[in-house]
């Protein structure tokens, strides 16, 4: 079988499955007699569990197959969801997950799975359930359900009611002679529709089409006929045995319903706490709607949209020439249009960062463990959008920071609670947009910074001298956990603490285009907060003229422009430099370091940008500046991708290039 | 790319560059272009004129006359531009005139004459013989190649 072309597919989807696995088991974990969160992980186990079999993954099968006959027995309360069973299906879900990212790195998905089954097995002891049984389970669950409406279902019911409609539940049983099954359930539906609206049919009309039902099958619809007309249209419809037909009453009854439901259900549980939850997962809207789309064919369409905005600017300039007010009109319209258009392409690449963030649950209770130490993840805003480059990008990182706070930040319960805290330590993970910028912060309510440890061990590392220390700020000092080789904790671990965790986050924040800084109080916290600009593939920068070439300089690296006079430029060694507030900057003439060949004449005043990496600064000489400017970031393609100081380019108003000059490499 | 695979023809777009014609087969070729503003790129060989705006992407630039050490000319009004696609890079070669596709039976394909010592026989897959014209297939590959890349990143590397 040529399975490439279902892989794709394949690890898409077993990795949904395994996060909504690793979301449940978490919330079961708090929740242990919550039937309908096993019933998730059920479900998902058993998606997988087809998924690898028709797949051929036998390991990734297997280890499913006897999760879920644990999962089985926890449903039918022959096992407690104690910690050690959470702990041995934890692992399991690993070992899944472990052998996903094998496939989806070309492997066979194969692993050693026999521990783990064993442990299974030996948790499902003596109440092997066969996987018949699950499945009649699930099929008699699904029977049940006949009568049951969904939210959407019971909200045009009672819209209907309240314009006269009339809602009825029709029992349609078929002659056991029927020959053509589904062309009378064509009929019927047919009859029903020209009397009104079906909204529900059990089972579903796919399987009804397909003839997959035995002789009668129901039907709910809304209509303004009474009741007898509504039978006898339908008794026209040949080989019909009989309809029997009910009125649906909402809502008012649907509560009634419920609450003997509630009734039954509470004096079958104990707790009534439970029950709510329950009600409210019901009641939960379904997902959104949504669909795959390779990003590579957002960033097409990106593409052809800035051409339109290209063109768009042409014909601007065309319907100003010519003064027609008609034209004028339609091309007026055409560019609110495409304004709109822009905005909706910029935010479809958008992703809520609860991509990133949802697997960090897991993680920060597999650390806890593994420390012993009490903890509770909270997130918030976690439906805050990010480019899909930046979301890419930002998962590490995090870890990082998360990582610090629970090994560094959090401290062990025995100190918590002699500090006058409680023991089990608050993390906390936030992010929120603000001006053009999103913020995450990852905080933490442990010993905070000890401004006197972190200076020890800087300087008996060399990264300050003794007697700089003194002079630093606090703010200085927490910068120095972002200098490499520094680790505070006194034992190095092997979650944190091989002191390259912190520098390396720096970097990578930078390299995005962001800023990270920590704030702490000493014995209430730490707070890391990472600043990002909302999107890498549209930036700010100042255009300028190096001759009869233009050129684009990233704002985040500029700190000032100005103008100087010629006599300001002084020589150290053979470098030019200029003096810019007390300090010497050296001057770089991108005339001369492009190689731009000569068309201007050098006048009495520079022009000058002043750029920074880090602390360090240089002063751009060019020949005028433009202004600043939104643009697209685009690269140089393949052939180009080496070129020195050019991050990139973008194209411009007038379709022409510019190349976007990378300032990190300007400055060694 | 085997020549001599078959009977079958091949499809081919000519060019000129001075005085000789040139081919390179059509399922490499996305477009021909005219020459619009080319933005010249800093320290790259010199054969490379820089980028350009083909909707929307960015395209390097080649000039095949430099890349060949045929003398420069100015660009007229039959100069094009050729966006060819090799591997999974798409590169524009400036050549003096495109103007033709035709059809040749890879049987009229030879292989490149043997010049000890001669780069230029490199780029060449094979030359085509029609009735009154020559036609030198080019390839590809060998234009754009990898030692002519690292030759550019040595370049970089000497600013």
């Amino acid at each position: 079988m040529d399975k490439n072309q279902y892989l794709d597919m394949f690890l898409d989807e077993s990795t949904e499955h395994l996060q909504a696995m690793n979301d449940n088991l978490l919330k079961l974990e708090s929740n242990p007699t919550d039937n309908s969160i096993i019933d998730e992980i059920f479900r998902s186990a058993h998606t997988l569990k087809g998924m690898s079999a028709t797949m051929g993954y036998e390991d990734l099968a297997k280890l499913t197959h006897h999760m879920e006959n644990v999962l089985d027995a926890i449903r039918n309360n022959k096992l407690k969801a104690s910690s050690e069973l959470m702990d041995v299906v934890f692992e399991s879900v690993d070992d899944l997950e472990a052998m996903v990212t094998d496939v989806a790195n070309g492997g066979e998905g194969k692993r050693d799975v026999s521990a783990a089954v064993s442990k299974l097995e030996r948790l499902e002891k003596g109440e092997v359930l066969s996987e018949v049984a699950a499945t009649k389970e699930m099929e008699k669950t699904s029977s049940n359900q006949k009568h049951d409406f969904d939210d959407f279902e019971l909200t045009v019911l009672s819209q209907s009611k309240e314009q006269g409609f009339q809602g009825y539940s029709l029992e349609i049983s078929l002659r056991a002679d029927v020959i053509l099954k589904a062309a009378r359930v064509f009929m019927v539906f047919e009859v029903l529709e020209q009397i009104g609206e079906v909204i529900k049919s059990v089972p579903t009309v796919d399987q009804l089409e397909e003839e997959n039902f035995d002789l009668s099958f129901s039907v709910t619809i809304v209509t303004k006929d009474p009741e007898e007309d509504v039978k006898a249209k339908v008794m026209k419809v040949s080989e019909i045995e009989d309809v029997k037909i009910t009125l649906i009453e909402t809502p008012d009854s649907k509560e009634e319903k419920e609450n003997t439901s509630n009734d039954q259900q509470q004096a079958n549980e104990t707790v009534s706490n439970e029950e709510e939850g329950q009600q409210e997962k019901k009641t939960s809207p379904a997902s959104s709607k949504t669909i795959r789309v390779n990003i590579d064919r957002l960033d097409s369409l990106m593409n052809l949209f800035e051409e339109l905005v290209i063109d768009r600017g042409r014909l601007e300039q065309i319907s100003k020439d010519l003064s027609s007010s008609e034209l004028t009109e339609t091309v007026e319209h055409m560019s609110r249009i495409s304004g709109d258009l822009q905005s909706i392409i910029l935010n479809m690449r958008m992703v809520p960062v609860e991509q990133v963030f949802n697997r960090f649950p897991r993680m920060v209770r597999g650390l806890a463990k593994d420390l012993d130490k009490k903890m509770n993840l909270n997130i918030i805003g976690a439906e805050t959008e990010l480019d899909r480059t930046v979301i890419d990008e930002i998962g590490d990182p995090l870890v990082h920071l998360l990582r610090n706070s629970i090994d560094h930040g959090v401290e062990v319960p025995a100190v918590r609670k002699q500090a006058g805290k409680s023991e089990e330590g608050q993390i906390t993970l936030k992010a929120y947009h603000s001006g053009n910028h999103v913020f995450i912060e990852v905080s933490d309510d442990g010993a905070g910074i000890n401004r006197d440890k972190v200076l020890a061990k800087a300087i008996s590392r060399g990264v300050v001298s003794q007697e700089n220390a003194a002079n630093l700020t606090d703010t200085q000092v927490y910068e120095l956990l972002f200098s490499s080789g520094l680790s505070t904790a006194d034992e190095i671990s092997d979650i944190s603490g091989r002191g390259v965790g912190l520098d390396v986050v720096k970097n990578k924040i930078e390299s995005l285009g962001g800023h990270v800084t920590v704030n702490s109080v000493l014995d209430q916290g730490t707070v890391f907060s990472i600043q990002l600009p909302l999107t890498l593939s549209i930036i700010s920068v100042m255009l300028v003229e190096v001759q009869d070439e233009k050129y684009a300089v990233p704002l985040s690296s500029i700190i000032e422009t100005a103008i100087i006079k010629k006599e300001d430029i002084m020589a150290a060694h053979n470098q030019k430099v200029i003096d810019f507030r007390g300090s010497v900057v050296p001057l770089i003439n991108l005339t001369n370091f492009f190689d731009v060949p000569k068309t201007r004449e050098d006048d009495e005043f520079y022009s000058i940008v002043i750029i920074r990496k880090g602390e360090k600064m240089a002063a751009l000489v060019v020949n005028a500046f433009i202004g600043q400017q939104e643009i697209v970031l685009k690269s140089l393609g393949d052939y180009l991708n080496n070129a020195f100081a050019i991050s990139g380019a973008t194209i411009l108003g007038n379709g022409q290039v510019a190349l976007i000059i990378d300032c990190n490499a300007l400055i060694k | 790319m085997s020549e001599g695979s078959g009977l079958q023809d091949m499809k081919v777009i000519v060019f000129q560059l001075k005085d000789e014609e040139y081919g390179v087969e059509v399922d490499q070729v996305r477009s021909i272009e005219r020459v619009e503003h080319i933005t010249r790129v800093p320290s790259t060989p010199d054969f490379v004129e820089g980028v350009i705006n083909l909707r929307g992407v960015v395209t390097p630039i080649i000039d095949l006359r430099k890349r060949f050490e045929i003398e420069a000319i100015d660009h007229t009004d039959t100069t094009r531009v050729i966006i060819v696609t090799v591997g999974n890079m798409d590169v524009g070669l400036v050549v003096d005139a495109a103007n033709d596709v035709i059809d040749i039976s890879r049987e009229s394909v030879e292989p490149p004459p043997e010049v000890v010592g001669s780069l230029e026989a490199e780029y060449i897959q094979g030359v085509a013989k029609l009735e009154k014209r020559l036609l030198i297939l080019l390839n590809l590959d060998k234009v754009l190649n990898r030692t002519e890349r690292e030759q550019m990143k040595d370049i970089e590397r000497s600013v």
